[in-house]
């Protein structure tokens, strides 16, 4: 991290807030646009539909990463508040006939809402015993949602109708991944945008220090209901997204596992990175949908893989965020950092 | 390099008279004139379970005045910094901080409510922002100063950005002050206990307190890091004006740098006064004393 700094001087405070500077950065974002413009002309099908999945959860991941990684704060509540903001959205528009924007807008108002509710037990609670409280949300969310049948429909699922956006009906994957990628677009800019500011800053400091963090002035009941707030923002539009994309709303698609599944995205791509939030949900959408993929060629020669194909994915999820934990907490995103370094600074080492 | 804050800032310092330095910014939040009373404890108590960390403890402390607290270990210094910045309660007594139109009582406040009426401190064994770098901590002093909204600051648009550039501005003359320019953008974290002991100071000062309390601010440090951090107290002092509470266990720095000191023993203040009247203290030596026989 220290080595990209060295070498670059500043005239100006702005110049040097800025969050690209060399050339090389350029190159590479450059570089990153094309791929990402690219895929949906060369993928097939089933890639087009994993590239869609990989964009909400891009934007799912940023979420949880301002709430675990940045204010420090653990959440097993992500699958309960995607519930919300799926349901929020499909129910306004498809029941009440509100415009998709505002069904939208609406759910993440009203997630960033419940999960500042279930961030209050965040005021008492640290760590594990925080854990166990964003699990009650959890389960308490997803028991609202099956057993509220006049509101959501309960354990039958909800079919929302195709929306159309500036005359064109989203009704392919190909649209969708235009979509789904100037959000997943948005919540990187804002999410970077607010670690850059006096805001994100007073997240993180209660992270490092909440007792320091209020002798400098930072009130960390509100700071910490209002980074449940903001996370769950984002959290909400993923949902939303899932809500319009799929056009069918299920509970069975917001259980602990996908909770969990979100948590391991961050922890493999970086906690506290956003950069990281998207290496970890490409990783962790990729991953299994390889498998997948490899399975299904082999179905005719090995039929048992593709029967335990659940068991082994589960299997290869936990091996990697053990490996992760114990070798590189800080994830991909670190990984990157130190190969960038190297390559830099090739041939000298030290 | 990043144009040096003194070279508009002369023009300024010209027309501060007393000082030998030029601040563009002044650090000292306070609006009472020096030799005004700042700070009143009133028979503060606190008790842990059987122990009575703070007994009947009251004190004065000046604007304008370095304030040193001293006793011996367990005597209850800490406990009493943090009755004043609101991280313990008080069982009984009043702790008010005078303000230029308002008085504030601090036993029972919030401690980021006692942040923003202007109280700063340091803690004993460092509480700095680990992972966040030097730059990041300090600004981080400036939280009370600034407005955080959250629109702007997703966008990091207009307000936001003119923001950060321009607390940027007093966070620099904080860190020429306190001579870490070389450390501005590393972690922390990384840093040597010296360099972080004076992050610490620095991450007070930049919230340009109305009193800034130093909790042993030169434990574990050498001599020479001593004398350098004894001097930047001087400076946070003399030419910003800054009042200072400290707590300290070396007499020498204590005796050299301080106008007024206060002794705790076992939770009772036992002296206070000018350093010379509380050196020659009979309870003082006795309390000293006592702890040298007793150790
Ligand atoms: N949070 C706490 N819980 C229980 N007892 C405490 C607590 N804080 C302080 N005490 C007790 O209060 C008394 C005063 O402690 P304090 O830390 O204020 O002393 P001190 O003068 O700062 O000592 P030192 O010079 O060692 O820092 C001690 O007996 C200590 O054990
Ligand atoms: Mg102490």
């Amino acid at each position: 991290m220290a080595a990209t700094a060295t070498g670059i001087y500043h005239r100006s405070y702005r110049s040097e807030l800025a969050l690209r500077h060399t050339q090389a950065e350029y190159a590479r974002l450059t570089l990153a646009a094309a791929v990402v413009v690219a895929v949906p002309f060369v993928a097939t099908p089933y890639w087009q539909t994993v590239a869609n999945q990989i964009g909400i959860a891009v934007v799912g991941a940023i979420g949880l990463n301002i709430l675990t990684g940045y204010t420090g704060q653990i959440s097993l509540g992500q699958g309960g508040f995607l519930a919300v903001g799926a349901y929020t959205s499909a129910i306004l528009v498809e029941r009440l006939g509100a415009p998709t924007l505002v069904g939208v807008v609406a759910a993440i108002l009203m997630t960033a809402a419940v999960g500042a509710f279930f961030g209050l037990p965040a005021l008492r609670l640290k760590g594990l015993y925080l854990a166990i409280a964003t699990l009650a949300s959890q389960f308490i969310i997803l028991y609202a949602v099956r057993n509220w049948e006049f509101v959501t429909g309960g354990v039958q699922a909800l079919v929302v109708g195709t929306p159309t956006l500036f005359g064109f009906e989203l009704n392919t994957d190909f649209r969708w991944y235009w979509v789904i990628l100037a959000c997943a677009a948005a919540a990187t800019v804002a999410g970077t945008n607010l670690f850059r500011t006096g805001l994100g800053r007073a997240f993180m400091a209660i992270r490092d220090q909440d007792i320091a963090a209020e002798a400098v002035g930072v009130n960390t009941v509100t700071y910490k209901v209002l980074a449940f707030a903001v996370s769950s923002g984002f959290v909400g539009l993923a949902g939303a997204l899932t809500a319009h994309w799929t056009t069918i709303v299920t509970w069975e698609r917001f259980t602990l596992d996908v909770s969990i599944l979100y948590l391991a995205m961050i922890i493999v791509g970086g906690l506290g990175s956003v950069s990281g939030s998207i290496y970890g949900a490409v990783f962790m959408i990729v991953v299994p949908a390889w498998i997948t993929q490899v399975a299904q060629d082999l179905r005719g020669q090995l039929s048992f893989l593709a029967r335990e194909l659940p068991a082994i994915q589960l299997g290869v999820f936990g091996l990697i965020i053990i490996l992760f934990l114990i070798f590189e907490p800080r994830g991909l995103a670190r990984i990157w950092h130190r190969m960038k370094d190297y390559v830099r600074l090739w041939p000298f080492r030290y | 390099m990043l144009a040096s804050p003194h070279q508009q800032g002369a023009q300024h310092g010209c027309r501060r008279a007393v000082i030998t330095r030029a601040y563009r910014h002044d650090l000292n939040g306070s609006h009472l004139e020096p030799g005004a009373p700042q700070l009143e404890v009133d028979r503060v108590s606190l008790t842990f379970g059987g122990v009575r960390a703070l007994d009947d403890v009251s004190l004065d402390v000046v604007q304008g005045e370095i304030h040193a607290i001293i006793g011996p270990n367990g005597a209850g210094k800490t406990s009493l910094l943090n009755c004043i910045s609101g991280l313990y309660r008080p069982d009984g007594g009043r702790i008010i901080l005078h303000g230029g139109d308002a008085d504030h009582s601090l036993a029972r406040a919030r401690p980021s409510r006692i942040a923003r009426w202007g109280v700063a401190r340091s803690f004993q064994n460092i509480e700095l922002f680990r992972h966040l770098s030097v730059l990041d901590n300090l600004l981080l002093g400036r939280h009370v100063h600034m407005r955080h909204r959250l629109l702007p600051s997703l966008w990091y648009w207009g307000s936001a950005r003119r923001q950060e550039i321009a607390q940027r501005d007093l966070v620099e003359e904080v860190i020429d002050l306190l001579e870490i320019q070389a450390h501005r953008h590393k972690p922390v974290g990384s840093l040597a206990y010296g360099i972080q002991k004076r992050v610490e100071l620095g991450r007070a000062l930049a919230m340009q307190p109305a009193v800034l309390l130093l909790d042993e601010p030169m434990a574990g440090m050498n001599v020479e890091e001593k004398e350098d951090m004894a001097r930047y107290v001087l400076d946070v002092n003399e030419l910003a004006g800054v009042t200072v509470v400290l707590i300290e266990h070396d007499m020498e720095v204590v005796m050299d740098i301080s106008r007024r000191v206060s002794v705790l023993d076992f939770g009772l203040l036992i002296a206070s006064g000018p350093p010379d009247a509380v050196r020659q203290d009979e309870k003082v030596l006795e309390a000293y004393l006592g702890q040298e026989h007793t150790a």
